[in-house]
């Protein structure tokens, strides 16, 4: 039930894409997302489309994984490309039905935008552990330190709920199911009468969240745990010659968004 | 031998509670020594445990580990790396999401340099038995051998002594076997003294000592054989013995003279075999 | 009479995605009505999935189970009942506790049933005396009390639907002996009281092996052995072998029969190994 929940999951893999350096990756995201903002007209969206099916490719991610995690998007998609259609002045399409050619063409683009955005985050989730992934963000997130930032605390506090992410679905499908074998009904009723048959899951999954949330504390305490202070790695991230290229080819990607766009492509 | 973790008339009363869950606690365990203590829920081992690292401190008495006393703040951290804590719930304790990055978490608290503790979590994980699993997800495991990482994450570590609070508590008899043969192993063959809290009778077979707690005291101290001989007072503090012990005591009761101490199923069955054959 | 028939039962997880796992494989299993029933296995065994199904919770991938000779997926109706009817204590259960008073929580699955409130009281306080759940702590919050109690609180909240099958699955996980004795006389007193049918599901041999009147052998997904314990308990080393544990007594019997006294091969509990061993005196017994 709620394990196959597959937003923003990681798929274990030894492709280059797995393999880069998970700031690289970062920053790559970040440039994609720069360049996607960039793109105006069919052949910039065109070259964004290529580079996100250059990038699939590369991390062996198949195009069905990644619509079986737009899934849950779905309405939005839907609604904003309607909003579009129908909201675009210009040439209607069929005489008295307001839907324009120009809507037609924005609504294409701006659906394109949002699942070339949303799957290009994926693809990085995809494949980049989350443990590597927060590792990859304190690190970036480093200068801030200065600030006084809690970059350390930040982290830590990220890899922990992602550690208890598991944890605490497969206690709350345990629950669910202590539950409905007391006649429990999640399934029907109005709004309101759903929302009160939550209680009696939700009641139990914070007494029980809290006490481990106690017990962790103890035993990492009991570890030595005194923050980020003084605090070392077994795992230091290392930058690899495929990383540079990496970062060579994602400012060619933003160059070239930047021509595309001086020129209205 | 040398004494590594000494208790002097230790008291502890929780904060709100009227009674002291510890009544003047006198405890030395010496080092490289395997120490069971046994008792019900609500007998204090818990607490007793507790303090063995600074988790709690006396409120009336003193704690000494090496000589450190767990109320001076400064040594807190000293205390914590001499003694390594394994808890009830496996779940509760691994905090990193593959295996090998949270045994890697303590040593990486206390700055280890990381090649170094690249070799202490290699070699922490093969004296568990759980190498193999290094890069695995740790939800995905058994509980006997999340139990086993947790092991591993307090022997990176390098403590001398393990304190483990009913670790076998919530797990299944094979996780359960897994788990005692893996400290008492340590025990044996790496010299770490072991003290290991537990309701499971069974579970002391093997230790050299055993403490029996009741109401906040201790009652009880001595080899387990001996411990278990006293099978009226076990039983009226609401343990059981084991079956062994319980078999032989049946039978002298119907006349027999068998020894009490023979624990173990082999010790019982040589026993009762002498004597039929006789 | 049997009270639940299950044929050919499997289950699989996850069926189509690369998680795919057969969690059960072609089990069929009678349970005759007012017997307390012992499931074994180790975690990963099957068992916990297989009870799942006994009261509709799990659906099968393939197979049927009746109760009291009906499919369970006849109607949705029936469907729908069979949650009462088939009473399912889970693994720890003092963790579903979430009403404010002992009281609401034990009346947390009547009052789903739509009874009166006539009858939710009559059945929250039977349920609670089943299992020594004084009515003075019918006001205090479930969260207030000691493991031992939360966890009576617990099953009682079950027994107070009145199934005619109650499935406990490892009622004494994590407790001390005194609870784990306490829980099981308690199961013990309410089901000669009740006479319902009662399965106990254990990894415990010596608990198990005391109370039940028939055991199920579980191992990787299917059913290893059925019997009665003097039957399971005549086979230990095909129990060890799939990494179970026998009684101690039958270990002891066993070590015994090693060293030339054979006492026979039905000796479960201490009582047996005693009684064995004083009559044996005059020769080997059978």
């Amino acid at each position: 039930m709620l394990r196959d929940i597959t937003l923003g999951q990681y798929f274990p893999g030894d492709t280059v894409a797995h393999r880069l350096d998970p700031r690289t990756k970062l920053a790559l995201v970040v440039l994609y997302i720069v360049g996607l903002f960039m793109a105006k007209n069919w052949i910039s969206y065109g070259l964004v489309f290529l580079v996100t099916i250059a990038c699939m490719a590369v991390s062996h991610i198949k195009p069905k994984t990644l619509m079986k995690g737009l899934k849950p998007l779905i309405i939005i998609i839907v609604l904003t490309a309607v909003l579009n259609l129908f909201y675009t002045p210009g040439t209607q399409i069929i005489e008295g039905v307001p839907m324009t050619w120009e809507g037609l063409k924005k609504a294409f683009l701006l659906v394109m935008r949002i699942l070339m955005l949303i799957s290009g985050t994926f693809l990085l989730t995809y494949t980049t552990s989350p443990i590597a992934l927060t590792d990859g963000l304190e690190k970036a997130m480093n200068p801030l330190k200065k600030l006084r930032f809690p970059v350390h605390e930040m982290s830590m506090m990220m890899s922990m709920a992602l550690r208890f992410i598991p944890t605490l679905t497969e206690e709350t499908d345990k629950i669910m199911s202590a539950q409905k074998a007391r006649g429990a009904d999640f399934e029907t009723g109005n709004l309101l009468q759903r929302a009160k048959a939550l209680i009696p899951i939700l009641v139990p999954l914070f007494v029980s969240a809290f006490r481990r949330a106690d017990e962790l504390a103890i035993a990492m305490e009991s570890r030595c745990y005194h923050g980020g202070e003084g605090r070392t790695r077994m795992k230091q991230l290392k930058y690899a010659a495929r990383d540079a290229v990496a970062y060579l080819l994602g400012i060619l990607f933003v160059a070239a968004m930047v021509v595309l766009r001086h020129y209205g492509l | 031998m040398s004494v590594i973790i000494q208790t002097e008339n230790l008291h502890h009363r929780y904060p709100d509670e009227e009674e002291d869950s510890l009544k003047g606690v006198d405890l030395s365990i010496e080092k490289g020594s395997f120490v069971a203590i046994l008792g019900h829920n609500g007998s204090g081992k818990s607490t007793l445990a507790k303090h063995f690292n600074g988790i709690l401190t006396p409120t009336e008495g003193k704690v000494w580990i090496n000589g450190m006393d767990t109320s001076d703040d400064e040594k807190l951290l000293a205390i914590r790396q001499t003694v390594g804590m394994v808890f009830q719930n496996p779940d509760n304790q691994i905090v990193a999401n593959v295996v090998e990055d949270d045994v890697a978490f303590a040593p990486e608290n206390l700055g280890v340099p990381s090649e170094e503790i690249r070799q202490r979590v290699d070699s922490a994980l093969k004296q568990v038995g759980m190498y193999e699993y290094r890069m695995h997800a740790p939800h995905l495991l058994s509980g006997g051998q999340k139990q086993r990482v947790a092991i591993a994450g307090v022997i990176a570590m390098e403590p001398e002594v393990i304190v483990l609070d009913e670790p076998t508590a919530m797990l299944d008899p094979k996780g359960r076997r897994e788990v005692v043969s893996t400290v008492s192993r340590l025990c044996r063959e790496k010299g770490i003294t072991v003290v290991l809290i537990t309701h499971h009778m069974n579970e002391c077979v093997d230790a050299d000592r055993l403490v029996v707690m009741s109401g906040g005291r201790i009652i009880a101290d001595d080899t387990p054989a001996k411990v278990f001989s006293q099978v009226s007072l076990m039983e009226s503090e609401g343990l059981t013995v084991p079956a062994t012990t319980q078999v032989l005591n049946t039978l002298n009761q119907q006349g027999y003279d068998f020894p009490l101490e023979a624990l173990t199923v082999e010790q019982c069955a040589a026993a009762i075999a002498a004597n039929l054959n006789a | 009479m049997s009270i639940i028939k299950v044929e050919d039962l499997s289950h699989v997880y996850s069926e189509g995605t690369p998680f795919e796992k057969t969690a059960i494989h072609n089990i069929s299993l009678t349970i005759p009505e007012g017997e307390m029933v012992g499931i074994i296995g180790h975690t990963g065994s099957g068992k916990s999935t297989f009870i799942q199904h006994l009261n509709g919770l799990l659906k099968p991938t393939s197979g049927t189970i009746t109760l009291d000779g009906r499919d369970i997926y006849e109607s949705k109706q029936f469907t729908h009942d069979v949650r009462f009817r088939v009473g399912l204590v889970f693994q720890y259960p003092e963790y579903q506790l979430f009403e404010e008073t002992v009281y609401k929580d034990i009346a947390f699955g009547p009052s789903n049933m739509k009874l009166s409130e006539e009858e939710i009281d009559e059945r929250v306080r039977e349920a609670a005396a089943f299992v020594r759940v004084e009515e003075e702590l019918f006001e205090k919050s479930p969260l207030e009390l000691s493991g031992g109690q939360k966890r009576r609180v617990a099953i009682a909240g079950v027994i107070a639907m009145r199934p005619s099958v109650l499935i406990l699955d490892e009622p004494t996980a994590g407790l001390d002996p005194g609870g784990c004795q306490q829980i099981l006389q308690n199961i013990c007193e309410y089901r000669e009281k009740s006479g319902s049918t009662v399965i106990l599901v254990s990894h415990s041999m010596d608990d198990v092996a005391r109370i039940a009147d028939r055991l199920v052998v579980f191992s990787k997904g299917s059913i290893l052995m059925e019997g009665t314990p003097e039957e399971v308990f005549s086979h230990p080393d095909e129990l060890t072998e799939v990494g179970l544990s026998v009684p101690e007594p039958t270990s002891i019997a066993m070590a015994l029969r090693e060293k030339g006294v054979d006492l026979g091969s039905a000796i479960y509990t201490t009582d047996q190994l005693v009684s064995a061993i004083t009559r044996w005196k005059g020769g080997p017994v059978c």
